[in-house]
């Protein structure tokens, strides 16, 4: 039997910057992993992941992650998704720094 | 040191050229990310979790002042201020932006560096003892054979696809410290019984999932052949190494599936075929790359003040305790500094340390700075009556840790925080070991230890060679860690043995430490090492430590 489908968002790395990117429901891509789109129905992932991959001259290497419903959105389920959102844990570098820089 | 000649600085120049087309051209969708790819690899530009990563080569592992200036140079001005050393002597930045990268790449080029070949199927940065030059120990200085393979194998036509990365070393002391039995291909120099200098070959070793010790394939090579030699085994691999799975790619699995007499019969007849194309142009510019490599006009004079330092100052005697090694040259050391603070990341330095050890090595050592594959730092060349003052400028700037040889002088690779292969993290595991044994104040009782991570199983960690080796994996989601005993990374290489079931994230530096208070229980006096204590009593009393709970139900 096929494994059930998990909930995904879309993420990648911006072509230019290198960072971690996520599709809106808007079709816009957020740094926010947050902001992206939860997705719950296998056939839109794929078809979501397409429009992603359709995108060459914003992204790079976009792929399908697991993540949940969260309070404030969608959340990762998997520590290295949740690495990919935050940044390293030895520096206050990444995703953290330009938080904390608001 | 080598210099770069009209015809490499036009080499460089024209490939940085190319690939600032290239990246103009990813950029306005002439190429895809597929056809990007492989050439950005060539060039050393990965892309990792968080943002591009540049690996930039150092040449077996030596550069000079303006070199390390520059590498300070691009950690302030386009990355977050550090960079870090790794296991292959190159050194990898973490966050530059995809239209930078060629600007680095120029910079890099004005003092004879460069990327090229730090990854893609290619043959990498070649390695040397970062000792070379200086160790009492050495038969010849490997750097003008290692720089003669740099220069072969840079946009070698037959070498620039291959089924794998190919990676070779060199080393000439009689004590390996190059870790030749871990690389597809090593060059040992030797003497024969005659005392003739000349070259035995390893091939085969490797780490990553299937590690394999490096085995010999020609006892003894003049000099006059060893580049054709070179050039007829990476020839028979790659025509006859494995394309159709990228884990039985590497030459170890090769040798393994064919056996080393086969191997050395095909290496032979390509050896006959090709050797006399080599007409004596490589000898020829072996010279003149020998005479780069001169010696610095070396200082005479009494060591008194080192001596009277070495009296009357503990701390600064630890460090030399630890740090210093025995140089060729009487009344001078190779000093080591060491890029292992406790609690700091493994390898990672600073732009205002890099600019500081360029400084002491432009002021006191002859301009000449290592970086070792244990990820630290050396000044191959000192004075002894220099020291006081270089380690007094040195703790100024954090990196007076006396603890080379030390359980805290970890290797690490990236991990999860950085590296898209990683399964696990290795960085915060290195911290918390080694500020937990600094804060026991056991480290110097311990001894000579060597601990190494990797957090995924490709092994840049090199802990199947760690006399404790540790591996993150991804356990059902979460991290989980392995622990392997009794490696050696050493002429007598050997790889660990697995202890047993892993380890929880919060639970490793637990299991590390278990096992070295049962170390230092067991061990017949502080004179025997760890591995020696390990290679005596074998893995059950560690695993008896390790696993305290599967004892009592034994028992």
């Amino acid at each position: 039997m096929a494994r059930a489908f998990t909930p995904k968002v879309v993420t990648a790395n911006d072509l230019l910057e290198g960072d971690v990117i996520y599709l809106a429901a808007n079709d816009s891509w957020t740094r926010d992993h947050a902001e992206a789109e939860l997705i719950e129905d296998e056939a839109h992932a794929q078809l979501r992941l397409l429009e992603a991959q359709q995108q060459a001259l914003t992204i790079v290497g976009a792929y399908l992650a697991d993540a949940k419903a969260g309070p404030n959105g969608p959340e990762p389920t998997h520590f290295r998704e949740d690495f990919r959102r935050k940044g390293p844990s030895n520096y206050v570098h990444g995703k953290q720094e330009a938080l904390a820089n608001v | 040191m080598y210099k770069y000649n009209d015809f490499d600085t036009a080499f460089l120049a024209e490939r940085n050229r190319q690939f600032r087309a290239q990246v103009e051209r990813r950029i306005d969708g002439s190429l895809t990310e597929d056809e990007f790819k492989p050439l950005r690899l060539m060039n050393g530009l990965y892309l990792q979790l968080h943002a591009y990563m540049l690996r930039v080569a150092i040449p077996y592992g030596t550069l000079n002042s303006a070199q390390m200036d520059t590498l300070a140079l691009l950690a302030e001005k386009w990355d977050k201020g550090y960079g870090h050393f790794t296991t292959r002597q190159n050194i990898q930045y973490n966050w530059p932006k995809l239209k930078d990268v060629p600007d680095m790449l120029d910079a890099l080029g004005k003092v004879g560096m460069h990327a090229i070949q730090t990854s893609g199927n290619t043959i990498r940065n070649v390695t040397a003892d970062h000792f070379a030059g200086a160790a009492a120990d050495e038969v010849e200085d490997p750097r003008p054979i290692a720089e003669l393979i740099r220069q072969w194998s840079t946009d070698h036509p037959e070498f620039q696809f291959m089924g794998r990365k190919f990676k070779i070393a060199v080393s000439g002391g009689e004590k390996d410290r190059a870790v030749l039995k871990a690389h597809d291909l090593a060059v040992r120099i030797v003497k024969n019984d005659a005392g003739e200098t000349g070259y035995q070959i390893l091939i085969g070793g490797g780490l990553g999932r299937t590690p394999m010790i490096g085995k010999v394939i020609h006892d003894f090579l003049p000099r006059a052949d060893l580049l054709a030699y070179i050039e007829a085994v990476v020839s028979v691999w790659n025509q006859i190494g494995r394309r159709d799975n990228k884990y039985k790619a590497r030459i170890k699995i090769t040798l393994h599936e064919h056996g080393i007499e086969d191997i050395r019969a095909r290496v032979d007849a390509r050896f006959a075929l090709i050797r006399p194309t080599f007409e004596g142009f490589d000898q020829a510019l072996y010279e003149d790359i020998k005479a780069h490599f001169a010696d610095p006009a070396f200082k005479a004079g009494p060591t008194d003040a080192f001596d009277a330092a070495y009296n009357s100052d503990p701390v600064f005697r630890a460090w030399a305790d630890t740090n210093l090694a025995e140089h060729r040259v009487d009344g001078h050391a190779i000093a080591t500094i060491s890029i292992k603070k406790h609690g700091a990341t493994p390898g990672d330095a600073s732009a205002d340390q890099m600019r500081e050890m360029a400084e002491i090595a432009r002021e006191f050592a002859y301009d000449e700075l290592r970086i070792s594959h244990e990820q630290n730092v050396i000044l191959p060349h000192v004075h002894k009556n220099d020291l006081p003052a270089i380690h007094a400028r040195l703790k100024a700037q954090g990196l007076a840790t006396a603890n080379i040889g030390l359980i805290s002088d970890i290797i690490a690779c990236p991990g999860m925080d950085y590296c898209a292969l990683a399964t696990a993290r290795s960085i915060p595991v290195a911290e918390t070991i080694a500020t937990r044994f600094d804060d026991l104040k056991l480290e110097h009782d311990i001894g000579h230890l060597q601990i190494k991570i990797s957090g995924c199983i490709n092994a840049c960690g090199h802990h199947h060679v760690g006399h404790i080796g540790i591996l993150g994996l991804d356990r059902a989601g979460v991290e989980n860690y392995q622990i392997t005993l009794g490696g050696d990374a050493t002429w007598s290489a050997a790889v660990g043995e697995r202890a047993g079931p892993g380890f929880a994230y919060d639970e490793i530096v637990p299991a590390v430490e278990r096992i070295v208070h049962a170390y230092l229980d067991i061990r017949q006096g502080p004179e025997e090492t760890f591995l020696e204590t390990y290679r005596r009593v074998g893995l059950a009393p560690f695993k008896a430590a390790l696993y305290p709970e599967a004892q009592k139900k034994v028992a």
